[in-house]
């Protein structure tokens, strides 16, 4: 009897230890979704390049994640990326002249859509697009312009 | 020429025969499992003590040092582009989707599925499993299945533990040792983590466990009933266990991307 008893106590230490080691993979090695929210509403905004944007990238407002990217893609007529993203509807104060700018986080980080408030009396609601947009910074363009700076500062 | 010809085709032949009587013993050992795990958990939960808690010191050292040594290749390769918070992101994608349930289903096919294998083929040798169908009890219900379902529950909560106690190693080596700023080691690794990698894990280990507790338990059961037999069955549930896994993670990685 007091084998089973000792079997057993091991076991229930080992699946406790397993269960332990899972809840720790799960809740501290991922970030998970900071973002979330019971009612969102929709805004669209359109850049003209979105570097490596991608879904779910987080949109921020003074470094606060309020929404989430859901959707990039391409508009044919106006070639431009059209970049759909959700805010929680917490946040229905944003002024409509908010403009918009595609950041990176760190120098190897992804990158994030950041709002900067405007002075507008009127809001953002579901469905309004944002009227000024700055694209994506993209290292090769920036290395590029300074290239030709440079080269043309040498032949002076 | 014939020869040849015949002799390939009998070898063909006798490898298929062996994989589909794998597929059905493994239909068989599946078909009972939810009854014996309902109505004999005492006999499951021994197994999973013999299979899991005892394998413990070895997952957890392992670990460690896998983790460890992950953190100083990556933090070696890293600080060439200065980017050293990175090292926890390398060892924890390391860990959690590969190292993690590749190496402890090694570790568990060398420590836990010779085991197996070793007792069943014994049992069979001493005309144990004979006796039981003599006594009406079916060999395996009675003494596969609970092997079975022990290797199998174990086996995700090693990989758990193999990569909990790896990102620790990470650690040492990262943040005590060469001073990886402690809050951006484990903040990148939360921002660049994702749950479907740990999920991706999680799965791994599982098809692992049941692939490298069948293979266990069918070498075991097909042994030639003598000490040689034996001997080669252990050696042959170690090999095709180790093969199997690999195969199958190639498989899950390329399913997952």
């Amino acid at each position: 009897m007091r084998q089973t008893r000792s079997v057993e106590i091991g076991t229930g230490l080992f699946v406790l230890l397993g269960m332990g080691a899972m809840f720790f993979l799960t809740t501290q090695t991922t970030g998970g979704d900071d973002f979330r929210a019971d009612s969102v509403y929709v805004v669209e905004a359109r850049f003209e390049n979105v570097g490596s944007l991608r879904t779910r990238a987080p949109v921020t407002m003074s470094g606060v994640t309020i929404g989430r990217v859901t959707n990039v893609a391409f508009d044919p007529q106006t070639l431009e990326a059209v970049v759909e993203f959700v805010i929680d509807s917490r946040y229905d104060s944003i002024p409509d002249d908010t403009d918009a700018s595609i950041l990176t986080s760190g120098i190897l980080g992804s990158q994030y859509v950041g709002l900067q408030a405007g002075g507008s009396e009127t809001y953002l609601e579901d469905g309004s697009q944002i009227m000024f947009t700055q694209s994506a910074i993209v290292l090769e363009n920036l290395i590029g312009k300074f290239l030709v700076n440079a080269g043309s500062d040498d032949s002076e | 020429m014939n020869v040849l010809f015949r002799d390939l085709y009998n070898t063909l032949i006798e490898f298929l025969r062996t994989f589909g009587a794998f597929q059905l013993f493994a239909l068989r050992i599946i078909r009972h499992s939810p009854s014996m795990l309902l109505s004999r958990f005492d006999l499951v939960v021994a197994q999973v003590f013999n299979s899991g808690a005892l394998s413990l010191v070895i997952i957890m050292v392992s670990g460690l040092f896998v983790g460890a040594v992950l953190g100083l290749q990556a933090y070696s390769n890293l600080s060439l582009f200065n980017a050293e918070d990175w090292t926890g992101v390398a060892a924890a994608f390391g860990l959690v989707k590969e190292l993690g349930p590749v190496i402890t289903a090694l570790l568990f096919a060398g420590r836990a599925g010779t085991a197996l294998t070793s007792e069943i083929g014994l049992m069979k040798a001493t005309d144990q499993l004979s006796a039981m169908e003599m006594m009406a009890v079916n060999p395996v219900r009675r003494v596969l299945v609970p092997r079975f379902l022990g290797g199998f529950i174990a086996m995700p909560l090693l990989a758990a533990i193999f990569s909990m106690v790896g990102m620790f190693g990470a650690h040492l080596v990262g943040v005590e040792l060469f001073g990886v700023d402690v809050g951006s080691f484990w903040q990148q690794i939360q921002l660049t983590v994702e749950m479907s990698d740990i999920n991706e894990g999680i799965l791994k280990s599982i098809v692992f466990g049941a692939v490298a507790s069948l293979i266990a338990v069918w070498e075991g059961y097909n042994a030639m009933p003598t000490a040689e037999g034996v001997g080669r069955a252990t050696t042959r549930s170690v090999v095709i266990t180790a093969i199997a896994v690999l195969v199958f993670d190639f498989m899950i990685t390329a399913a997952m991307i």
